[in-house]
């Protein structure tokens, strides 16, 4: 099993590699809105699916990941690779501060805070003795990195938008492998055995406010990398562009991709990336009642989500019960 | 037959020298003999889907010009999407359009921050990105951005006709402004202190902001009242239009109240805040008002009444963003007729550039559509009007350029 998912992200990741050289520059673009939305997803499914707190706020984390990248390269004349780690740093301690408070909030009064933390960025970022770095309302427009002329002089030449969509997956393979590591070693038993029993834990000496305050962090730090990538990939950042439907694309799209599972991040990404296209196609006047129903319709056919229909599918193939995958929690 | 008819032509064209060459076909990608693509983006979901109405009726109005056989042969297909008002999904948007249904040209996708998102974009790709529907003053940038046109007249625009009217009426004025923290409010701001000149300093005695997230304007308008102001500049949305003008009736103020064209419309501000206690206000108009009883047997409103009921029947009379649309889809198609068989971008973008004396026939008797190579603000020129009680009442002369 462990050979056979292997190869399988290899796979994946051959066909990620050679994707841009099919498809137009329009699909490429779009595929790198898929990776930057599967990092956003990962950061929210480490807090949701595998910590079992409820966030409708995170849409304000890829804000202020999109916000530094933006301020950095307009203002302070950063190049865009180095605002990455600044935006992740930055919403690491932001979300480590609110997690520190809000964390005495259980369920459904945490995602009520975790909301009016969505509401309100949007707001804030309009805010008149901010407008300096953030444009107020006019946003900050940005210009979109070329590929490295070494590329060319190799014999590789790649447009902006081949050469953005390699620099996300590099960023997005790293975010991965580091979402994977941090689950199964310590930290990520810690936070499963709080979702799933938070006075065991306690009796089991994890320290569950540090450990929910530091998944708030770690969370919010992964959100602040596709913000941030996101950013660059659009060009322009507004406090429009972050509204609160955003940290609610955001919860479904883990919850459709699969709570508590890695590759979920990726199933979900390219639900929220797609669906709502297609939604539009079918009709100008009701596309939301459309997504409505691809809704209705995913969570009634695959109640665990995209990844657990595909892993238990896979089950039945092979005849065996897997159960590598922490399950729904 | 035709490709016979290639050699021979090109033998005609080298016989009489050049004179052929301006009979020629030039096409860009989404250009052909048979059909002309336009691209726009309009929010039909999101907090600014009440204005998704003026891309149904775009799409109603081409859909009757190509009934009537289209422009110079050629059907106008429009493919309109989606973006909710949201920036990156504007951007997502005009790129398909661009990228994938590989259109001539955008066509008034809507808001400022929308396009503010797709600025840079469509003039990299040089894509005629025309008649944005926003009133932001920057659409009008031909030199740094060749490729962008705005259409109804910009707030500075209109700022400068109240600052203009105020030097012709009261020179001596001391003015209060309100006005939203934002770049519509301080865009508005610029254009009025501008207008005023070198006596903006003495003549504006106080200037207050609001937040769009403020809950009212009172205090503001307490500030502005105590400034000992006898004229009053508001720069407002509706809502808080309303709150003012009430506010100012209850407080006894009693300022010459110059109202800004956005918070124009007697349904959504003027009733709210009391129609009795709006009598007097002034602002500026720039197109009729299909609404309004004086217009009601106006060739142009009986036009688009007919046109709507035919074409668009499940749109609402009522709504002035069906009037507007109406009016704007004709400039845009005045512009591809103008560029007859060179349906090049550079030749759109340069036909879009020599509007001359176009008369749109929804516009204001007097108001011409102009542009230039340096100018690319096509309406300029707006009417002054005062609040009898019931309705808007223009008066003076046509004013701007």
């Amino acid at each position: 099993m462990k050979r056979l998912s292997l190869i399988g992200y290899g796979v994946l990741l051959l066909v990620a590699c050679v994707l841009p050289f099919l498809v137009s520059e329009y699909r490429t673009f779009q595929f790198t809105l898929v990776l930057v939305y599967s990092i956003a997803l990962l950061g929210l499914n480490i807090l949701t699916g595998y910590n079992g707190q409820i966030s409708l706020g995170h849409g304000a984390f890829y804000a202020i990941g999109a916000y530094v990248a933006a301020v950095l390269m307009d203002k302070a004349g950063f190049p865009y690779w180095a605002t990455i780690p600044v935006a992740g740093a930055v919403c690491l301690l932001a979300g480590f501060l609110f997690g520190l408070p809000a964390l005495r909030l259980e369920g459904l009064y945490l995602a009520l805070a975790t909301f009016a933390l969505g509401v309100s960025l949007p707001q804030l970022l309009k805010y008149h003795h901010f407008e300096g770095w953030t444009g107020g309302v006019q946003g900050v427009v940005i210009t979109k990195p070329d590929a490295p002329e070494f590329l060319a002089v190799l014999g590789l030449p790649l447009n902006q938008d081949q050469w953005l969509y390699f620099f996300t997956l590099a960023i997005t393979v790293v975010m991965f492998l580091l979402a994977w590591n941090l689950l199964r070693g310590r930290l990520g038993r810690a936070m499963m055995a709080i979702r799933d029993n938070h006075v065991a834990a306690e009796a089991m000496g994890v320290n569950n406010a540090m450990v929910k305050s530091l998944t708030f962090g770690v969370s919010a730090m992964f959100t602040g990398v596709a913000g941030a990538l996101g950013a660059i990939a659009i060009q322009f950042v507004a406090p429009d562009s972050f509204n609160i439907f955003v940290s609610l694309t955001f919860l479904i799209g883990i919850v459709i991709g699969g709570l508590a599972s890695i590759p979920g991040a990726i199933y979900g990404a390219l639900f929220i990336q797609f669906v709502p296209n297609i939604a539009d196609e079918f009709s100008k006047a009701a596309p939301w009642a459309i997504f409505g129903l691809f809704l209705i319709g995913f969570t009634y056919l695959m109640p665990l989500g995209i990844a657990g229909a595909i892993r238990l599918g896979l089950a039945r193939l092979t005849g065996k019960e897997h159960n590598s995958q922490p399950g729904k929690p | 037959m035709k490709r016979m008819l290639v050699p021979i032509a090109a033998l005609l064209s080298a016989a009489l020298a050049s004179s052929a060459a301006l009979a020629q076909k030039k096409y860009d990608q989404g250009a052909s003999d048979k059909e002309i693509l336009v691209g726009n983006i309009n929010p039909y979901s999101g907090p600014a889907s009440a204005y998704g109405t003026i891309g149904r009726t775009i799409a109603a109005y081409f859909k009757k010009v190509n009934e009537e056989g289209g422009v110079n042969g050629r059907q106008i297909n429009m493919i309109s999407y989606d973006d909710g008002y949201s920036p990156p999904k504007t951007v997502e948007m005009a790129r398909k359009l661009v990228e994938q249904d590989k259109v001539l040209l955008i066509f008034q996708s809507l808001g400022t921050p929308p396009n503010s998102a797709i600025h840079k974009y469509m003039n990299a790709k040089k894509v005629p990105h025309l008649f944005v529907a926003t009133g932001a003053t920057k659409w009008n940038d031909p030199k740094t951005f060749p490729w962008t046109m705005g259409w109804q007249p910009n707030y500075q625009t209109e700022a400068k006709i109240y600052a203009q009217h105020i030097l012709k009426e009261k020179p001596n004025a001391k003015i209060a402004v309100l006005y939203q923290n934002d770049d519509y409010g301080k865009d508005y701001l610029q254009g009025f202190k501008d207008g005023l000149g070198a006596k903006a300093k003495t003549m504006i005695v106080k200037e207050a902001s609001y937040e769009v997230s403020d809950p009212t304007v009172d205090s503001q308008m307490a500030q502005l009242q105590a400034s000992g102001a006898d004229t009053f500049f508001n720069i407002t949305i509706p809502k808080f239009a309303a709150q003012a003008i009430r506010r100012a009736w209850d407080s006894g103020w009693k300022p010459v109240h110059y109202l800004n064209n956005v918070s124009g419309s007697i349904g959504s501000t003027l009733k709210p805040a009391g129609l009795d206690k709006s009598v007097g206000l002034i602002t500026t108009l720039y197109l009729k008002d299909q609404n309004d009883k004086a217009w009601a047997n106006d060739p142009a409103v009986v036009e688009w009444t007919a046109f709507m009921k035919k074409y668009y029947p499940d749109g609402s009379l009522l709504a002035t963003e069906n009037f507007y649309g109406w009016n704007v889809a004709q400039t845009l198609v005045q512009v591809l007729k103008q560029s007859g068989n060179d349906l090049t971008r550079a030749n759109v973008m340069k036909q879009a550039a020599s509007l001359k004396g176009f008369v749109v026939p929804g516009l204001l008797p007097g108001i011409k559509i102009n542009t230039s190579a340096s100018d690319f603000a096509p309406i300029e020129s707006v009417q002054l009007a005062r609040f009898n009680g019931t309705d808007w009442v223009r008066f003076g002369e046509i004013m701007g350029k």
